[in-house]
């Protein structure tokens, strides 16, 4: 068996195992298995390109070991991070991996040009080439923009910026990339062609920073779905660049699951894509908030936790609120203390409740609330008539009937969790302020809702010490 | 149509090519591998849990680290500009990085969720 049999041979088996450790996850029970064979067809794929590179003459071992091993220490660290900044974690990764494509593509194009290798810089590898190093580039800078939103750093601003012609902007800016891509097709052993390869980098750099700059932190959600695509997407040109099939399939999978997460979450908040991305929610929010202010109805904590140990069925809707307070470990002893009452506890889960996909199921989980007891948007609103309490812990958007029907709302047609029908309606909320997209929320005026205005982790601690007191 | 010479100059360039590069260039082989890749994705991630969609993030972002192939054929060839090998080796460090991280908080994730009264404590 030659060498290069035996190198596509483990990229087979890696591949096998990669679509294994998807199919793995369709399932808590079994989700763990995944993860080990995700890591046996990442060994695999390792050992085989090492292999391949061996057989036919590779070089610079050590500097290749030495980059494995400042990685892992890079990379262990930023495993340990708290549940709360997964989010940020989850974009830095798509950075570095959008990152390692540019700077592959970047390495390859260099490569060729030096070696004046026209046959290597056919058009479909240039093509690919382009695509690469364009989707890498602006996944890197993207990524890295997201997770400053996300972690809140001061330079960063939060809230959606807009412009003047900023899409216009946009579109002309990778319409210059797009064509320098076209020119390096046509020409690529050009004397101008390392400059306008060099362009194109910095456009894509650029474009990166400008797609997101306009987005606020309620579609972050999308934003990471997409640019986990995207990462996805540049692994694929790379495959095509170095002609290596496990690079494809690879990269596919990721681009997949990035792309049906997106839509995932489109849906979940009516929106199209191009309208997340273009559509700069923040600012048709804010003139629908200028309405006069009405009345919340505020109550106290010893109340709430009366009518709560009355209650049959408590259903909790938790938002980001819950995830900035750290408050699911107080969550989780409001959880026990009604459990030990007999009251029957629900979460309600929002799709796009949190900073990014399947953010509130992680953090309860983390508080260690069996995740029978979590249950998603479409299943839990046929019960909600019948709760007795719905307490919602830093939730908003994900909550307000104008939803349903204002159809002058900048959120109409979201799908949203029927906590308004429940027989009574706590609402936990920092501040009287309206919530991340700025839409006041009329559920906080009905009058069977009660507000307990204060921090998440003080609120839902209070609630379970007045609850544990009264026994 | 002009693929004749675009095959030919493809097949010549396998030769060059030289260490890692696998084979010589079948670009329409490529695209079919990479549309059935997608189905197989679109199916299998359509039937994972809404629960774990987090770690599933997280866990294909460490998928999409497999970009450390790529740069450690980059990093490794032989008579490549030092600016070259240079560039792969940063490629090495950035893709490792997601493979260790994203494989641990995937796991120390997934560790978390228990059913109620679980089996295993």
């Amino acid at each position: 068996m030659s060498a290069e049999t035996l190198v596509q041979l483990l990229y087979l088996v890696a591949t096998g195992l990669f679509i294994m450790s998807l199919r793995w996850m369709s399932d808590p029970e079994t989700a763990r298995k995944g993860v080990f064979s995700g890591v046996a067809a990442m060994a695999l794929a390792v050992a085989g390109t090492l292999a391949g590179v061996a057989s036919t003459g590779g070089t610079h071992y050590w500097w290749i070991l030495a980059a494995f091993i400042a990685g892992a220490a890079v990379g262990y660290p930023l495993a340990q991070v708290p549940l709360t900044a997964v989010p940020q974690r989850t974009a830095l990764s798509h950075a570095f991996g959008g990152l390692a494509a540019g700077l592959v593509g970047t390495a390859k194009f260099m490569l060729y040009f030096g070696q004046d290798n026209l046959a290597a810089l056919n058009p479909a590898t240039v093509i690919a080439l382009v695509l690469e190093v364009l989707l890498g580039f602006l996944t890197f800078t993207g990524s890295l923009m997201a997770a400053g939103k996300l972690q809140e750093v001061k330079w960063i601003p939060q809230r959606p910026v807009t412009y003047p012609l900023q899409n216009v902007i946009n579109l002309g800016l990778f319409g210059l990339a797009l064509a320098l891509g076209v020119a390096l097709v046509l020409a690529p052993l050009a004397a101008w062609a390392p400059l306008a390869f060099a362009a194109t980098v910095v456009l894509s750099l650029a474009f990166g920073v400008l797609l997101i700059l306009p987005i606020g932190g309620a579609d972050m959600p999308t934003v990471i779905s997409i640019l986990n695509a995207y990462a996805g997407l540049s692994a694929v040109a790379m495959g095509f660049v170095l002609n290596n099939k496990l690079l494809i399939t690879a990269g596919a999978l990721d681009g997949s699951s990035g792309l049906i997460l997106s839509i995932i979450m489109c849906k979940a908040m009516n929106r199209s894509f191009t309208n997340v991305l273009f559509g700069a929610f923040g600012q048709t929010a804010q003139a629908a908030a200028t309405g006069e202010a009405k009345a919340y109805k505020p109550d106290t904590v010893e109340s709430a936790a009366q009518i709560m140990a009355q209650a049959s069925l408590v259903v909790i809707v938790p938002g980001y609120g819950m995830a900035v307070a750290q408050a699911q470990h107080r969550v989780r002893e409001l959880y026990d203390q009604l459990k030990k009452r007999g009251v029957t506890v629900k979460f309600a889960i929002h799709p796009v409740a949190g900073r990014m996909p399947g953010h509130m199921n992680v953090l309860l989980a983390e508080a260690e609330i069996p995740y029978d007891d979590l249950v998603e948007m479409d299943e839990i609103n046929g019960d909600m008539p019948q709760a007795d309490v719905a307490l919602i812990i830093g939730a908003n958007d994900v909550v307000n009937p104008a939803a349903r029907s204002e159809k002058g709302s900048p959120i109409y047609g979201m799908p949203i969790i029927d906590a308004d029908k429940a027989r009574t309606v706590y609402a936990i909320k920092r501040s009287k302020n309206p919530g991340f997209a700025g839409i006041e929320n009329e559920l906080y005026y009905l009058d069977k809702t009660f507000m307990l205005f204060g921090d998440a982790k003080a609120v839902v601690g209070e609630l379970a010490r007045q609850l544990a007191g009264e026994n | 149509m002009s693929y004749a010479p675009m095959t030919l100059a493809l097949i010549q360039q396998s030769g060059e090519h030289g260490a890692g590069g696998h084979g010589p260039v079948d670009f329409m082989g490529a695209l079919f591998v990479f549309m059935l890749a997608t189905f197989i994705g679109l199916m299998a991630i359509q039937r994972v849990s809404r629960l774990l969609h987090t770690p599933l993030m997280s866990l294909t972002n460490a998928i999409s680290a497999i970009a450390v192939v790529g740069a450690i054929i980059v990093a490794a060839g032989k008579d490549a500009p030092v600016y070259v090998t240079a560039l792969g080796l940063v490629a090495i460090f950035c893709s490792t990085t997601n493979i260790v991280s994203g494989f641990l908080i995937t796991d120390r994730m997934l560790k978390m969720f228990k059913k109620r009264e679980g089996a295993s404590k």
